[in-house]
C-alpha cells in the first residue's frame, strides 16, 4: 500500500516535463570545399509525453541556428564638402555571423516576450550592444542597419510558421546555409511552447569547418603567413614565367 | 562554375574571374601598367572585401608584370639601373604605405582615402598624358612644325650625385629617381596597386626618359615592389587569397602576352591616347560613386575588442 502510493506521488511529481524533444540533423558538419555554394540542413524531431497531451492551448515549436559570434563596426556614409564619407560609426561587441530562425506559429504567439528575453531567441537578443548608445546619437537605426545588410547576405533569417509539425508530435524545417559561411560552431537550439511558455529546450551543434585544399591553405595563411606569402609569390613568378615561355614556344 | 575563395570566404564564380584577369593582363602587356587600377575596383564590386582586394591585387600584379617584362627584356627595353635606383625608393615607399593602410583602416576612412587618391590621381595623369599625346600627334601632322626636345634641362638636372644610366641615355642625380620611386611605392601600397599608371608618366615628364625603355623599366620595378608587398600583406593581416589570385593570373599572364603583341603594332602616341582615355574613365566612375547619394548608408567592418 505504501508502495503503491510512493509511486503514485513519484508519477504525479514528474510530469512537470511530461513533454520533451527528441531532435536529430541531416548533418552536424559542413565542409567548406573547394565547390561550397552553400547548405540546407535538415533539422527534425519528435515530442516525446509520457501522457497525453493536455490539448488546451497548442503546441509551437521554435528552432534556431546560430553561427560564431565577432565584434562588428558599423559605420554611416554622411555627405561632407558635397562628397560621402564615412563620419559616424557605432561598435557592436558581438553579433552572430549567422542566425535564422525557423517558427511553426508567428514567433509573437509562439513564444512570450519574458521567454524570448530569457532565452535570447530573436535577432535583436542575439546581438550585444552595450555601451552603443554612449558612442552614437541614434543607435537603434545602426542596430537596424546591422540587421538589414545581415539579412541581405542571407546571414540573418526569420522564417515564421516553416516548420512543419504534424500532430502536436513530429516537426520538420530545413535551414539553408550560404556560401559566406564563418567557420565554427554553429548552435542549433529547440524550444517547444505552449500558450508562449517555454515546455522543453534542447540543445545541437552543427560543425561549420573548411577542409580540402580550403583548409590546408587558411591554416598555412594563418599559421606560417610568411611561407604562405612566398608561396604566393612563387606561383605569381612561375605563372608569368610559363606563360612568356608558351608564347615564346608557340611563335616559333 | 562557383568556387569557393578560402581567405575572402565567400563563393564566386571562376570564368568571370579568369575573363577578368585576361582584361588586365591585356592592359598590362600593352600599356607597361599592372592593371592593379582596374582589378581592385572591380574586385570590391564583386564584393571581395577590400583588404582581400587589395593584397590579391598585388599579387596578381606580380604575375603580368614577369611576363610583361620578359616580353620588354627581348626588345632590350629594360634599364636596369634605373630600375634599381626607383626599386630603393619604392621599397621604403611601400612599407610606409602598409603603415598609413592599416591605420585609416582602423579609422574607417581608407575606402574614402583610396578613393580619393584614385580620383586625383587618375584624373591629373589622365588629362595630362591626354594633352600631351593629342599635341604630339598634332605635330607629327603637320610637317616643318617646330621638333619637341627629347627633354628640357630644369632644376632637376641640377641635383647632385648624378649617375649614368645608358640605356635611357640619361645622365642625371638619383634623388629625382628616388622620390619618384617612393611615392609610388606609398601609394602603391595603400591604393592595391602596382603604380605603373603614374610610375610611366613621372618617368616620361619628370626624368625625360625615352618611350621605349619606359615600359620595361616600369614593370621591373613593379614586380620588384608588389612582390614586397604581398609579403607584407600576407605577414600582417593574411589578405593574400591564393585561390583568387590564381584565377586572375591564368588569365593575366595570357593576356599580358597578348597585350604586348598588339603594343608593339600600335604607335606610341595612340598607346598614349588610348592610355590616357581609359584612365580617365576609371577616374570618372569613381568620382561618380563619391558625389551621388549612394543606395546604402550603412557598411559594415569587422570589429576588434576593445
Amino acid at each position: 500500500m505504501i508502495l503503491r502510493a510512493g509511486l503514485f506521488l513519484a508519477l504525479t511529481a514528474l510530469p512537470l516535463h511530461a513533454e520533451t524533444i527528441v531532435a536529430g540533423l541531416s548533418q552536424n558538419i559542413v565542409s567548406i570545399t573547394s565547390d561550397f555554394t552553400g547548405s540546407e540542413i535538415l533539422v527534425y524531431g519528435a515530442v516525446k509525453r509520457d501522457r497525453p497531451s493536455p490539448g488546451d492551448a497548442p503546441l509551437e515549436v521554435v528552432i534556431t541556428v546560430q553561427g560564431p559570434s565577432t565584434p562588428v563596426v558599423v559605420r554611416k556614409k554622411e555627405r561632407r564638402f558635397g562628397i560621402w564619407m564615412n563620419t559616424e560609426s557605432a561598435r557592436i561587441s558581438s553579433a552572430p555571423s549567422f542566425y535564422a530562425i525557423a517558427s511553426s506559429a508567428p514567433l509573437t504567439e509562439a513564444m512570450s516576450e519574458t521567454e524570448n528575453l530569457r532565452h535570447e531567441v530573436t535577432i535583436p537578443r542575439a546581438i550585444r550592444a552595450v555601451g552603443i548608445a554612449a558612442s552614437v546619437t541614434d543607435a537603434p537605426r545602426f542596430l537596424d542597419a546591422l540587421m538589414r545588410l545581415r539579412t541581405a547576405e542571407e546571414r540573418y533569417s526569420l522564417q515564421e510558421d516553416t516548420v512543419d509539425l504534424i500532430e502536436e508530435t513530429l516537426f520538420r524545417t530545413d535551414i539553408r546555409l550560404p556560401a559566406n559561411l564563418t567557420a565554427g560552431n554553429y548552435r542549433v537550439r529547440f524550444f517547444i511552447t505552449r500558450e508562449g511558455q517555454i515546455i522543453d529546450a534542447h540543445e545541437q551543434v552543427i560543425y561549420v569547418e573548411k577542409a580540402g585544399l580550403e583548409r590546408w591553405l587558411y591554416n598555412l595563411a594563418h599559421q606560417q603567413p610568411l611561407i604562405y606569402g612566398l608561396l604566393a609569390l612563387f606561383l605569381a613568378v612561375a605563372a608569368g614565367w610559363g606563360a612568356s615561355a608558351a608564347f615564346s614556344l608557340l611563335r616559333r | 562554375m562557383q568556387l569557393y575563395l578560402p581567405i575572402a570566404e565567400l563563393s564566386v564564380n571562376a570564368v568571370a574571374l579568369l575573363g577578368l584577369g585576361g582584361i588586365v593582363g591585356v592592359l598590362s602587356g600593352m600599356f607597361g601598367v599592372g592593371g592593379g587600377f582596374i582589378i581592385t575596383p572591380l574586385l570590391f564590386f564583386l564584393g571581395i572585401p577590400p583588404a582581400v582586394a587589395v593584397a590579391t591585387g598585388a599579387n596578381l600584379v606580380v604575375a603580368s608584370s614577369v611576363s610583361g617584362v620578359l616580353a620588354q627584356l627581348k626588345r632590350k627595353a629594360v634599364d636596369f639601373r634605373m630600375g634599381g635606383v626607383l626599386l630603393a625608393g619604392g621599397l621604403i615607399g611601400s612599407a610606409a604605405g602598409i603603415w598609413v593602410f592599416s591605420l585609416l583602416t582602423k579609422l574607417g576612412q581608407v575606402d574614402l582615402f583610396v578613393q580619393l587618391s584614385y580620383v586625383v590621381f587618375l584624373g591629373l595623369i589622365g588629362a595630362m598624358m591626354l594633352k600631351e599625346s593629342l599635341g604630339a600627334l598634332r605635330r607629327a601632322r603637320t610637317p616643318g612644325a617646330p621638333i619637341r626636345r627629347a627633354h628640357v634641362h630644369y632644376w632637376v638636372h641640377k641635383l647632385p650625385l648624378k649617375m649614368k644610366f645608358r640605356a635611357s641615355g640619361l645622365y642625371i642625380s638619383v634623388i629625382p629617381p628616388m622620390l619618384v620611386g617612393a611615392s609610388v611605392g606609398f601609394l602603391a601600397a595603400i591604393m592595391g596597386v602596382g603604380g605603373g599608371f603614374i610610375m610611366v608618366p613621372a618617368m616620361i615628364y619628370l626624368l625625360g626618359m625615352p618611350t621605349k625603355v619606359v615600359i620595361g623599366t616600369s614593370l621591373f620595378q613593379i614586380i620588384f615592389v608588389t612582390a614586397f608587398t604581398t609579403v607584407m600583406h600576407a605577414v600582417t593581416s593574411q589578405t593574400v587569397d591564393i585561390v583568387l589570385a590564381l584565377l586572375l593570373i591564368l588569365g593575366g599572364v595570357v593576356g599580358a602576352q597578348i597585350g604586348a603583341r598588339i603594343g608593339v603594332r600600335l604607335r606610341a602616341e595612340q598607346l598614349r591616347i588610348l592610355l590616357a582615355l581609359m584612365v580617365l574613365a576609371v577616374c570618372l566612375r569613381i568620382a561618380l560613386d563619391l558625389l551621388l547619394t549612394p543606395d546604402e548608408l550603412y557598411s559594415l567592418a569587422p570589429g576588434v575588442l576593445p
